[in-house]
Parts: C-alpha cells; sequence; structure tokens
C-alpha cells in the first residue's frame, strides 16, 4: 500500500506545486511498478538498475536516491514514512547534506508542513528551506486515489561503489505461519490489570475462539510477562483489527497510538474512568477474569 | 570492544503531553523524564556486548543539563564512561543535533581511541525524525543499519537482524558499524543499588558543540484534535457475556 500513498501524494503535491512528477523504482518487482505508477497518474518511471542492488541495503539504495535526484533535477524528494522509506530518505539526505523532514500530515505549497510526533499524539509544524527538500509522508495518512496515465520506464543505472554492498541484505529469515499482530482482524491485548504471565491464558482462548492474536501493553513486555512481537504502541506493533478488545489496559498514550487503527474498540476494566474505557466503543465493566472466560463459555454455549 | 551508545532524554512513556501556551516546548511541569525507550535498550545491549567479549561502554548525550540524570541512569546499569554536550535548552532540528554528535565522536575518538561500535536507538520517542545516527555513520563513513533487534559480534564483523512485515532481513556489516536498535532487542535491567552508587562515581566528559542550525525549523507544537466517541456500556463483570457476544455476532469476528 505504500506504493500507492507514494504515489498518489507525489502527485497530488507536484500538482499543488506546478511541478512534474516522476517515479524512481528500485529493488525486486520493480518492473512491475511501471503499471502502478500508471494507474495512479505518475507517466515517467525510473528503474535503478546496478549489480550491487541484488537485495535491499540502506546505503545502495540512499546512495540510488541521491544520484537520481541529481540526474533528474529534482526539487523535491518524495516517500512514504514506513521503517524502509524514512531510512532509505535519510540515508539520501545525509549524502546530499540536505534536511529531511519525517512522518508529515500535509505540507503547503509554500513549504509550511505539519508533521508528527510522539507517534501521532502530538503534531509539530515546521518550515521546511533547502535547494532539494526531502520529506515522508505518514504511513496510512494519504488515502490512494488511481488517474490512470500510460506510463514510459526508463533504466537508470546509478555509480555505486561495491562498499555500499557492505549493507545490503545478506540472508531472509522466513515468518511463522499464521496471522500476525498487525494483520489479526481480531486482537485481544492485556495491560497491567492481566496480573501474571500465567493470566494471559484466559486471554489466548478467547483469540483462538474468534480467531485473532494475543497482544498487551508496554507494561506487561517491560515486565517480562510476554515478548515484545506481541507489545501494540509506539515502540511495538500498530494494529488494525475489525475489533480490538483491551483488557485490563489503561490505555496511556504510547499504547494508544498503537492501537488507533482498529476499527472498533472494545475495553475491558475494572476502573470505568480508564483513559481506555473513554475511548473505547464498547465497554464492559469488571475483572477480565470474570469476563473474558464468561465471554469464551457464552461462545462456545452458543456454537453448541 | 569499545561500544559508544548515543540516548534521549524524553519525557517518559505513556504521559500526555501538553504544550506551552506560545506552543514552543512541550509543558514539563508534571512530567518525569527518562532515557527515549529503543534507546534505553541501546544502552543495555552495550552493556551486554561489553559483558560477553570485554571492553567499554561509553554513552553520549546531546540535551539539556537536566539529561546529567539520564547519563547517570546508564552508568547505573553499568556503562563505564560518560560524554555531554549540553544545549541551550531548545530542542536541536536533526541536521544539528547530528552535527552535535559527530563533533562529540570525533573528540572522544581522538581522546580514548575509536569505537568499533556505535549504537542509536531506532528513532527518539518524542521528535521521531530517524535520521541523526544515519547522518552520524555517513558522515564518519560506517556502514549503518537500523531498526536492529539482534547483534552478534563476531571477529571484525557483526551479524544483525532486522524483522520487516514479511520475515526478518540478516546483515553482515564490517566493523567499525553504527546501528540504530529498537526495543524487543533485550529487556533492559533495572539498576543494581551497586549501580546506583556507582554511577555517582562516573565522570562526565563535556564536550562543546558549534554545529550550526539545519533547514528544518520548528514554528510551532500542537495537540491534534481529540477524538471523541460515545461509549456503549455492554454490562458489569461476567453478566455482560451475553452481550458481548451478540455484538461478536453482530460485527462477524465469531
Amino acid at each position: 500500500m505504500a506504493t500507492e500513498e507514494a504515489l498518489t501524494a507525489g502527485r497530488d503535491l507536484a500538482g499543488r506545486l506546478g511541478l512534474e512528477v516522476a517515479a524512481l523504482a528500485i529493488g525486486a518487482g520493480a518492473e512491475a511498478l511501471a503499471e502502478v505508477a500508471g494507474r495512479h497518474g505518475v507517466a515517467r518511471v525510473h528503474l535503478a538498475q546496478h549489480p550491487v542492488l541484488t537485495d535491499f541495503g540502506p546505503e545502495a539504495w540512499g546512495e540510488t536516491v541521491a544520484q537520481a535526484a541529481v540526474v533528474l533535477g529534482a526539487s523535491v524528494v518524495m516517500s512514504i514514512g514506513t521503517d524502509l522509506g524514512n531510512e532509505v530518505m535519510a540515508q539520501a539526505a545525509a549524502r546530499m547534506d540536505q534536511p529531511f523532514v519525517a512522518n508529515c500530515l500535509s505540507i503547503d505549497p509554500d513549504w509550511k508542513i505539519t508533521r508528527v510526533r510522539w507517534g501521532g499524539s502530538l503534531l509539530e509544524e515546521v518550515e521546511l528551506d533547502a535547494p532539494i527538500r526531502f520529506v515522508t509522508f505518514t504511513h496510512h495518512a494519504v488515502e490512494p486515489i488511481e488517474a490512470p496515465v500510460a506510463a514510459t520506464v526508463t533504466t537508470f543505472e546509478p555509480e555505486l561503489a561495491p562498499e555500499l554492498g557492505r549493507t545490503i541484505v545478506k540472508d531472509r529469515g522466513a515468518q511463522a505461519a499464521g496471522v500476525t499482530l498487525a494483520t489479526a482482524p481480531v486482537v485481544v491485548g492485556g495491560g497491567r490489570g492481566v496480573g501474571s504471565p500465567e493470566g494471559f491464558a484466559v486471554l489466548e482462548e478467547l483469540a483462538a475462539l474468534l480467531g485473532g492474536r494475543v497482544g498487551c501493553s508496554r507494561v506487561v513486555t517491560n515486565n517480562g510477562w510476554r515478548p515484545h512481537t506481541d507489545q501494540v504502541g509506539q515502540t511495538g506493533t500498530k494494529i488494525a483489527p475489525d475489533l480490538y478488545i483491551a483488557c485490563g489496559i489503561s490505555g496511556a498514550i504510547q499504547h494508544w497510538v498503537g492501537a488507533a487503527g482498529s476499527k472498533r474498540i472494545l475495553a475491558i476494566n475494572t476502573d470505568k474512568e480508564a483513559n481506555m474505557v473513554a475511548k473505547a466503543d464498547y465497554a464492559v465493566i469488571g475483572d477480565l477474569h470474570e469476563v473474558i472466560p464468561a465471554i469464551s463459555a457464552e461462545i462456545k454455549r452458543r456454537r453448541g | 570492544m569499545r561500544v559508544l551508545v548515543c540516548i534521549k532524554r524524553v519525557p517518559a512513556p505513556g504521559a500526555r503531553i501538553n504544550v506551552t501556551s506560545d506552543g514552543q516546548a512541550v509543558d514539563t511541569a508534571h512530567l518525569g523524564f527518562a532515557i527515549s525507550p529503543h534507546e534505553e535498550c541501546a544502552v543495555e545491549e552495550a552493556v551486554q556486548i561489553v559483558e560477553r567479549i570485554g571492553g567499554t561502554a561509553t554513552v553520549l548525550t546531546v540535551g539539556p543539563a537536566d539529561a546529567e540524570e539520564q547519563l547517570r541512569y546508564a552508568a547505573s546499569l553499568g556503562v563505564e564512561e560518560a560524554a555531554f554536550v549540553v544545549t541551550d535548552g531548545a530542542d536541536w532540528d536533526p541536521q544539528r543535533t547530528a552535527s552535535a554528535v559527530l563533533e562529540a565522536v570525533r573528540a572522544l575518538e581522538a581522546r580514548h581511541g575509536s569505537f568499533d561500535l556505535i549504537l542509536f536507538g531506532n528513532e527518539s520517542a518524542d521528535s521521531g525524525g530517524y535520521q541523526v545516527g544515519i547522518r552520524v555513520a555517513h558522515a564518519l563513513d560506517r556502514p549503518m543499519v537500523n531498526g536492529i533487534k539482534g547483534i552478534e559480534i563476531a571477529g571484525e564483523s557483526a551479524t544483525v537482524r532486522r524483522p520487516t512485515d514479511t520475515g526478518t532481513e540478516i546483515y553482515q556489516v564490517p566493523l567499525p558499524a553504527v546501528l540504530g536498535v529498537k526495543e524487543g532487542i533485550n529487556l533492559p535491567r533495572y539498576p543494581t543499588l551497586k549501580g546506583r552508587l556507582n554511577s555517582k562515581k562516573v565522570q562526565i566528559e563535556t564536550i562543546e558543540s558549534s554545529a550550526a542550525s539545519g533547514g528544518q525549523r520548528m514554528i510551532r507544537l500542537l495537540r491534534p484534535a481529540e477524538q471523541v466517541s460515545e461509549t456503549v456500556i455492554l454490562g458489569s463483570g461476567a453478566a455482560a457475556a451475553p452481550a458481548v457476544v451478540d455484538l461478536l455476532e453482530e460485527i462477524g469476528v465469531v
């Protein structure tokens, strides 16, 4: 999705600034991006090719972007603020000794920018003044819009020193099978209120009944009750399930920015004043150790 | 093995962040402070590396005078040396911060020998610029990979792992190198009493900065519009279970 977001945002920004827009594609499957670019209104596609570019590498990709900016005479270089997008743009900006503004929400034609801080719980307005402006838009902040044109592809051959191979991916490990926290349709999250590692058994049972995954707050991972891969939050995973069931979670900002993408939130908490209860769509007031087993039992009863 | 870890003092994660009335700063009146979370893990990683293979861990920060608290905290976890670029208290832009870190690294390396490994956090929790470590690494012409959740040192190189949406990327970078680490690489320890006592004795080396401002200038901070939602209370205790399952059926997740 980030590719479609980048093309849409780039086309829109170029239109408002009165600039031409072109796409630079690097990496495996880059050839297929010409069609995607054309479909999203970007007619010029430059396909980077070089023997060093065997796989992703932050330095080699950053150098490729920097050289493309010079060769193509770009005054703005933009991408989407995924981890990879921010890393490559920072590499490119460092190589050009230009500023780079990460995670923008909006950019005015006079280069007054609104960007996110604290994972989105605080905003910052900045001015960006530079010969070449490097920016990323916050991931998921741009709605992809199609505007089909015919795209032409040109090969771009950067000059890359062999040393840049030092940070090319050497090997890849496969993902464990099954639904991930980021893509699960239901997430059952537990916080301090779960009380112990063993306390998560009831959350595991409910998650299994709903085909979902167990998540947790930062307090839980800091206590060593769950692995960090289960953490929902600014420093963990950002989730976007159909339903997030937040159990015994107070709803600190650090957790909320990871859960805010959920379509619906059901909070289960003994404290009806808890932040999570106030922000949730639905709530049950009570002890999760009584409420969750009762929900699981009711699901099993109805299934017969 | 000489390891440098670069940290930032930020309001402790979890607190609601308010802005001063002129929009020029975070209102710190009721806030506690901590090492930014990814960087706290970087400190733990530096200490563990030195425990495993020997050497020295050094901590560096660019920040207000109060950031001495975070340097002392890192020292209480086992870091032996500390260096400090004291700012005027304003939050420096990413280019200026990177220049100040670079000046400090060069000064420390000239005085005490070069670092085999420099650790940063993936991004700071507060300003989230995603670039200071990358700029420093480029200026030093050292390899840099961000988002790291596993480091193994073997001889003259480090094998490092970075989780992605689809699996894990594995890199083998020659030393000296710069890495940006993410929370989850380890579980940071708590300071022991002995650690706390030792941290008071650690000499903090101050380093002057002549770094100039970059091209990103803050105009003001503001809070996003609050999402107001009406919470539907489905009931209390175990008796709410039928209403909950009705809801699960209605939205089609059961």
